[in-house]
């Protein structure tokens, strides 16, 4: 008996070693010497300006700029279910940025999310996209990166839970999750379609938002853009589970990336304007191959055979809230029904996805905080509720909303929405209260 | 009939629930200092206090300040005691054709009961919704700074309270 939990405490030993052994071998990666910074001069001007519509269309700077803050040199916290990640510094500051990182280690990070110190980077960075980013794209934002002003600047120390603040474990998360080389490719579907996939899939990682994820923070491969969420905004289903009211084509998701609002949809808002803000300025021919290919995902859903015009007739015989419909009436209706189209007046919110989604926070958000201006473009506005509109008429009037206009189910549980949407919007007041800190963010 | 609580007092209003309340102040109570700017919500002089928050009056239906607290900038002082914050606008002669001086000081006045003593950045953060075309913004800036001490020392204490 003694002698045969001897051998079992063997095998389990010997089994833990190799294990371990093997875990260290997976978690090990070289360590990339360091060189001294590039010299902006070292670039051909035609390739970093390549790598500068790259990293729009990646929207680097939403991640690693902060708004007031210098453009790349990162610090922006990211909250995240096991505590928060900052973002790191990636202009060309040899000690706080990636100065030092030779084009091979840049290429790796994008690659397979490593440091040039060997160290595993948090897939926060999302290089379960990135990875299916070409070389030669990836030289070109490098070439782009090591181009700007090196800013000095160390981000603060992640905040992560035991034990995930151990790097080695993101091996183990790889080895689960990060596989490379999963862009579809369809010679029958055209050069256009072919480019859009490449795009969405790699670099522009719209699923890192629009994709759920499970517990332990990867996409969940079999629900792709399903609707996920980045920063209390619900980010829309874009597969055939769609809620938009009228189906989104090609031409209307271009006109939407370019501009940021598209008349039979509504407005771009939330993270979503930050995106269409910096697709606004890469080659037209990159957001038509984006729009053909979420418009061939997006297929079509059920709710969403509809016409514009059909969407709004059929909107005005539901069930209403009495309460609600005042307020609506009051504060919403002179503009959005006054059959002023986009951008003069509001969209009809028979067209909105906003009504119409399973989460009403993007909703409430909107009525909270409003729209603001583009500078120096024709773009909608609306002013936002948060300081005249108390949470019982909010409620009041989320219920109108999505019974007349929405035709679903009512949303529960809306009176902790709204607290918990005005928690967030002082939050995000109380950092633009911070000492030296703008609202604006730089662009690439 | 709808009633107002407008500078601490009850007023009873004979207008439609959607009517914007800043025709009430202005046309049923002729308290004008809010101005009707873009109609809009885009430049900030219509603003008034409404339960210690800065809000735009002409995109705000009565409907949704009943039996809420609305304070207009003659509620903060008159000419012969002026509060903080409109004395401190005269002494920096912040104003230029004053358009626009009435929503700013109101913005300013929430502020800093919220913050009594903000920083050149916040308040340039916070003022940010309201436009001024003559350029008086370093006035201005001035004025808030001025207005925050003024509310500071202990004769003006009592006058930081909204009525």
């Amino acid at each position: 008996m003694a002698r045969r939990l001897r051998i079992i405490t063997g095998i389990a030993a010997v089994v833990l070693i190799a294990g371990a052994a093997a875990g260290l071998a997976l978690a090990w990666r070289p360590s990339i010497a360091a060189i001294a910074p590039p010299r902006p001069d070292a670039f051909d001007p035609d390739i970093i300006k390549r790598g500068r519509d790259l990293a729009a269309i990646g929207s680097c700077n939403t991640c690693h700029t902060v708004p007031g803050g210098g453009n790349y040199a990162g610090g922006l916290p990211v909250p995240t279910p096991f505590g928060t990640v900052f973002s790191s510094n990636i202009t060309p500051d040899a000690a706080t940025g990636i100065g030092s990182w030779p084009e091979a280690a840049f290429v790796r990070a994008m690659r397979s999310g490593v440091s040039r110190d060997g160290r595993h980077l948090y897939p926060t960075f999302p290089y379960d996209h990135f990875t299916n980013v070409s070389d030669a794209d990836d030289r070109a934002l490098y070439a782009f990166l090591m181009t700007r002003q090196p800013v000095s600047a160390t981000p603060p120390a992640n905040q992560l839970t035991f034990p995930l603040n151990h790097r080695p474990l993101i091996a183990g998360w790889k080895l689960l999750y990060f596989h490379g080389g999963d862009v579809p490719s369809d010679a029958a579907k055209g050069a256009q379609w072919n480019r859009g996939a490449y795009l969405v899939e790699g670099l522009a990682h719209c699923g890192a938002c629009h994709t759920p994820r499970n517990a332990l923070g990867a996409e969940r491969v079999n629900a792709q853009f399903a609707g996920g969420e980045v920063d209390n905004w619900h980010a829309y289903a874009l597969n055939d589970t769609s809620h938009a009211p009228v189906r989104w084509t090609a031409d209307a998701l271009y006109a939407y990336l370019r501009h940021g609002w598209q008349a039979d949809h509504g407005t771009a808002r939330g993270p979503m304007a930050e995106v269409v803000d910096n697709l606004s300025s890469v080659p037209d021919s990159d957001v038509r191959a984006i729009a053909l290919y979420m418009a061939d995902i997006s297929g079509t859903s059920p709710s969403n055979g509809k016409s514009p015009a059909d969407a709004v007739a059929q909107s005005s015989t539901a069930q209403t809230d009495p309460a609600g419909a005042a307020i609506y009436a009051a504060a919403c209706a002179s503009c959005h029904e006054s059959n002023r189209p986009l951008p003069y007046g509001g969209v009809n919110l028979a067209l909105s996805t906003a009504v119409t989604s399973p989460d009403p926070r993007n909703l409430v958000n909107i009525v909270l905080a409003g729209v603001g201006g583009v500078a120096g473009e024709r773009s909608p506005i609306m002013p936002g509720f948060a300081a005249s509109i108390d949470d019982a008429q909010m409620v009041a009037l989320l219920k109108y909303l999505r019974a007349r206009f929405g035709k679903r189910p009512a949303w529960n549980d809306l009176d902790r929405t709204v607290r918990d949407a005005r928690a967030a919007q002082a939050v995000s007041l109380a950092a633009r209260d911070a000492p030296g800190e703008s609202s604006q963010r730089g662009k690439p | 009939m709808i009633t107002l609580k407008v500078n601490g007092r009850d007023q009873q209003v004979d207008a439609d629930p959607d009517t914007p309340l800043l025709y009430v102040l202005r046309n049923d109570l002729e308290l004008n200092a809010a101005k009707f700017g873009c109609g809009l919500g885009q430049c900030g002089s219509c603003t008034v206090i409404v339960d210690g928050k800065a809000v735009l009056s002409c995109v705000t239906p009565l409907l949704l300040v009943e039996g809420k607290q609305v304070t207009t900038l003659e509620g903060l002082g008159s000419v012969a005691a002026p509060a903080p914050i409109q004395r401190a606008f005269m002494e920096e002669q912040a104003a230029q054709c004053g358009y626009c001086i009435a929503g700013m000081m109101m913005r300013a006045q929430a502020l800093l009961m919220r913050n009594p003593k903000p920083t050149d950045a916040q308040i340039r953060a916070e003022l940010e919704p309201n436009l001024c075309r003559c350029g008086t913004h370093m006035r201005i800036l001035r004025a808030v700074h001025r207005a925050a001490r003024l509310m500071d020392s202990a004769d003006a204490a009592s006058d930081r309270s909204v009525r």
